[in-house]
């Protein structure tokens, strides 16, 4: 899994790619938290290259969204891939994230 | 019948070697793609929980899988650790459709276990530990 962030004015990009699993979760809760810690919570992560997103990426997001939201923020999803949605519809969380297909779209969401 | 064995260390690293294998057995046997998909989501679930509570962290004991065909069609998948038993009635099913605030973090690779999988089952023994077995059904 790789992580790159972008800041821009309002919102913070977190483009990640490769598989999210028990293995590289911590990294991808790291990333988020470090965001929410120095209080950017308006967050887009892109889910463009993510291949796999298991149970553990999962608990980082709503730990994230949780968190963001708390704070006035928000955590949103853009272009996830037919199985990440499929993971997401199948935890029930499709009502909890804002999904985007467009990454243009969802960091103008904010 | 044909059958496939991998063994590997309990430790997350393995997790992607686990899923190539599944992938290539699943494949092999002839499912579908989303089956396979699935199939290899229930197996890494499986496996991140015997390294996380079966044996309570990394480096602990082998995984060791097995993958194969059985009454013709139906895939059966066995996963077995010598870690601690693992007591899958202690854990309960998460609320989902919940408000944020009582949405749990965790809990949810037994559920996507039971979901994406026909038929699972339990097993322990003081001699060769747990051993999993999931069953998954060709679609018709």
């Amino acid at each position: 899994m790789e992580i790159s962030t972008k800041e821009m004015k309002r919102v913070s990009l977190l483009t990640v790619s490769g598989r999210i699993d028990s293995s590289t979760a911590p990294d991808f809760d790291k990333a988020l938290q470090s965001l929410i810690n120095a209080n950017r919570t308006q967050i887009i992560v892109d889910m463009k290259d993510v291949e796999y997103l298991s149970s553990a990426g999962l608990r980082s997001l709503v730990s994230a969204v949780k968190s963001a939201k708390s704070g006035g923020g928000d955590v949103r999803l853009s272009q996830p891939s037919k199985r990440v949605r499929e993971v997401m519809d199948l935890a029930g969380l499709n009502s909890i994230f804002t999904l985007y297909d467009d990454p243009v779209e969802a960091v103008g969401s904010f | 019948m044909q059958k496939y064995q991998l063994v590997v260390p309990g430790r997350f690293e393995s997790l992607p070697q686990i899923a190539d294998f599944v992938g290539q057995a699943v494949r092999q046997v002839g499912f579908e793609e989303d089956d396979v998909f699935h199939v290899q989501m229930a197996v890494d679930e499986a496996c991140s929980n015997v390294i996380e509570h079966a044996y309570g962290g990394e480096c602990s004991g082998d995984i060791t899988l097995t993958c194969g065909l059985e009454q013709g069609s139906d895939l059966v998948i066995t996963i077995r650790d010598t870690g601690c038993p693992f007591e899958p009635e202690s854990v309960s099913e998460p609320p989902l459709g919940v408000d944020l605030e009582d949405l749990p973090e965790g809990g949810l690779g037994l559920y996507f276990m039971r979901k994406l999988m026909d038929d699972i089952s339990f097993q322990f023994d003081p001699k060769n530990g747990n051993t999993l077995t999931m069953v998954k059904r060709r679609s018709s």
